[in-house]
């Protein structure tokens, strides 16, 4: 099974939109070995600034870049991008509706020993409560190379949310469409939504449930925001209930986007794998993932809490 | 470069004429703040009626010269001098705050020569920092202009923006410090300090032209100062007085916020006439 860093793609992807678009900027604060902006730096030089470690002002040049025409990348870990300067993102960024890219790395706790400072496990409800704000949070390598043209290609502001690991590559997605997520397996029992890390974990989860006669529908929600609420109000129609997995807390990301549409729809039961009132910590991404009841194994104890075995 | 006796006159009756926009649109919003817009109008005149390449029939046109209002709240300043020069009707101006207006509360884009909003402060400097970058990605001659208040600078964000303008020698970029000394909660000094003001910046790399913000051939000359200064950004140091040009306005810190009553406003307009 083929296994990439979505930032190495994002990096190389940069360099790919930077070579047919002259109209590429890229910005960075000081993490652009980690978030691979340095390959469009090598390649563009011209077109790249690092930003030092000052994330408000980033966020605000790349304002004042695109109000001159530039389709803006900006870069740091997820924590610092959405956190740090959240007030420049809402007022400077999503108000103007500016084509600006923020591209954030690191988010999770599988960022690992870095701890809890540098794990992200906000920074989507953060982004999803300010209007005009696409959000994506791609599934392996491939798609965040779908993910980065699309944000590149389409107007206003985009976030768009990686990890630090490396990631198993799905295969057999289908076609990657701006805010239509893609069903992965089908099935009528239960239904499985997933994004970004947790879609692989959910397809193991999908095959052990299997073997155990569960037919499990699984869906990958590239797209947060816009979000498709008919495949997910299909799901819950035609399943007895819905588990929504995400490394992130399970307040205000995708499973409350999930239980949002259900809840003016389509009332259903939702299971919630994410992270509960807590901070991250030292480890490593595989014992962390384990801690915070983020395996397979957590997906498919959430499926049982719908269905009995 | 010397400016002739007339040209220094008119640009002072067309700041007239700006002061008395910004006291009548703000006395039929009943909302607003006249202190800190009346303290930076014989600038921002000057560089729309002498200094900036811009053309009301073509707002924002690639090759402009860029003016960003880092302060927000002084948009009725910016609105009066839009207005004159031909962007949008003077009419509108009595619109301002109003449910769906052109004018909002802090500037919008949806105001014709308006490009970015602003009003949260410490961010502007950093929004004319991209558009000096751009403008050397793009090898235009445009120059940008970015006025800040000086209870805005104990923001971070300036400061973060002024070290980045230093690094990428943005020599197209002019800072402009609205320096009344007063701020929501009073004087600068005793909210918190800005002083030494003109060390801080030429600390972080800025060639500063300190001026008295209120003689408008000191302010012509500063901006001159600033384009011909190659390698690093200008900032355009003025020592004003908070609601200049209307006697019970000035240096009174409850002017920052506050509009006039009706018998306020016709006093003042009889002031400025």
């Amino acid at each position: 099974m083929e296994q990439l860093y979505q930032r190495d793609v994002y990096g190389q992807t940069l360099v790919e939109l930077g070579k047919e678009n002259k109209n590429i900027v890229v910005l960075d604060s000081d993490l652009s070995s980690s978030t691979r902006t340095g390959l469009f730096a090598k390649e563009y030089p011209e077109r790249f600034f690092n930003m030092g470690v000052a994330e408000q002002n980033m966020m605000a040049v790349a304002s004042g870049l695109a109000s001159c025409g530039k389709i803006v990348f900006a870069s740091t870990f997820a924590i610092f991008a959405t956190g740090r300067a959240w007030d420049q993102i809402r007022n400077s960024i999503a108000y103007n509706n500016f084509n600006i890219n923020i591209v954030a790395t690191h988010a999770g706790v599988s960022v690992g020993p870095d701890g809890a400072s540098h794990q992200a496990l906000e920074d989507i409800a953060l982004m999803r409560v300010i209007p005009n704000m696409n959000i994506l949070a791609p599934c392996d390598g491939p798609q965040t190379r779908e993910a980065v043209i699309a944000a590149a290609h389409n107007k206003g502001p985009f976030y768009v949310r990686l990890g630090r690991p490396k990631v198993t590559t799905i295969e057999n997605k289908g076609k990657f469409q701006l805010g239509q997520a893609q069903v992965l397996t089908q099935g009528n029992d239960v239904a499985i939504i997933a994004c970004g890390i947790m879609v692989h974990e959910a397809l193991v989860a999908v095959e052990s449930l299997l073997k155990k006669n569960i037919s499990a529908r699984l869906i990958n929600i590239h797209t947060i925001r816009p979000l498709d609420a008919e495949t997910i109000l299909a799901a819950a129609r035609q399943t007895k209930g819905i588990v929504v997995c995400e490394e992130h807390t399970v307040i205000g990301g995708l499973a409350s986007s999930v239980d949002e549409v259900v809840a003016e729809n389509h009332p259903t039961k939702v299971i919630r794998v994410g992270v509960r009132n807590r901070f991250g910590q030292s480890g490593q991404p595989a014992e962390l993932m384990k801690e915070y009841n983020l395996t397979s194994a957590d997906i498919e104890k959430a499926v049982f809490k719908i269905i009995s075995p | 470069m010397a400016y002739s006796d007339t040209k220094i006159k008119e640009l002072e009756a067309k700041a007239k004429q700006v002061r008395r926009l910004i006291v009548s649109m703000l006395a039929k919003a009943g909302s607003g703040h006249p202190g800190g817009s009346l303290s930076a109008t014989d600038l921002i005149t000057a560089l729309y009626f002498a200094v900036m390449r811009h053309d009301p029939k073509i707002p924002l046109a690639t090759d402009s010269d860029r003016f960003h209002l880092s302060k927000g709240h002084c948009c009725p300043l910016l609105y009066a001098v839009l207005a004159e020069s031909g962007y949008f009707p003077l009419e509108k101006l009595m619109t301002l705050r109003q449910l769906g207006s052109l004018l909002q509360g802090h500037p919008d884009r949806r105001t014709p020569g308006i490009n970015v909003a602003s009003g949260s402060l410490g961010q502007g400097l950093s929004i004319a920092v991209g558009m000096s970058l751009a403008a050397k990605i793009d090898k235009k001659g445009y120059r940008v202009y970015c006025l800040m208040g000086d209870g805005e600078i104990q923001e971070g964000n300036i400061w973060e923006a002024a070290m980045a303008a230093a690094h990428y020698h943005c020599d197209n970029l002019c800072g402009i410090l609205d320096y009344n000394g007063y701020q929501i909660d009073g004087m600068t000094k005793d909210v918190m300090n800005l002083e030494p003001v003109v060390a801080k910046w030429q600390a972080f790399g800025w060639h500063t032209i300190e001026i008295n913000g209120h003689v408008m051939q000191q302010v012509l000359e500063a901006y001159d100062q600033a384009q011909s200064v190659k390698g690093k950004p200008s900032i355009i140091i003025a020592h004003t007085i908070k609601g200049k040009g209307v006697s019970f306005m000035e240096n009174v810190v409850d002017f920052h916020g506050r509009t006039p009553t009706k018998e306020e406003t016709e006093q003042a307009l009889r002031e400025l006439a």
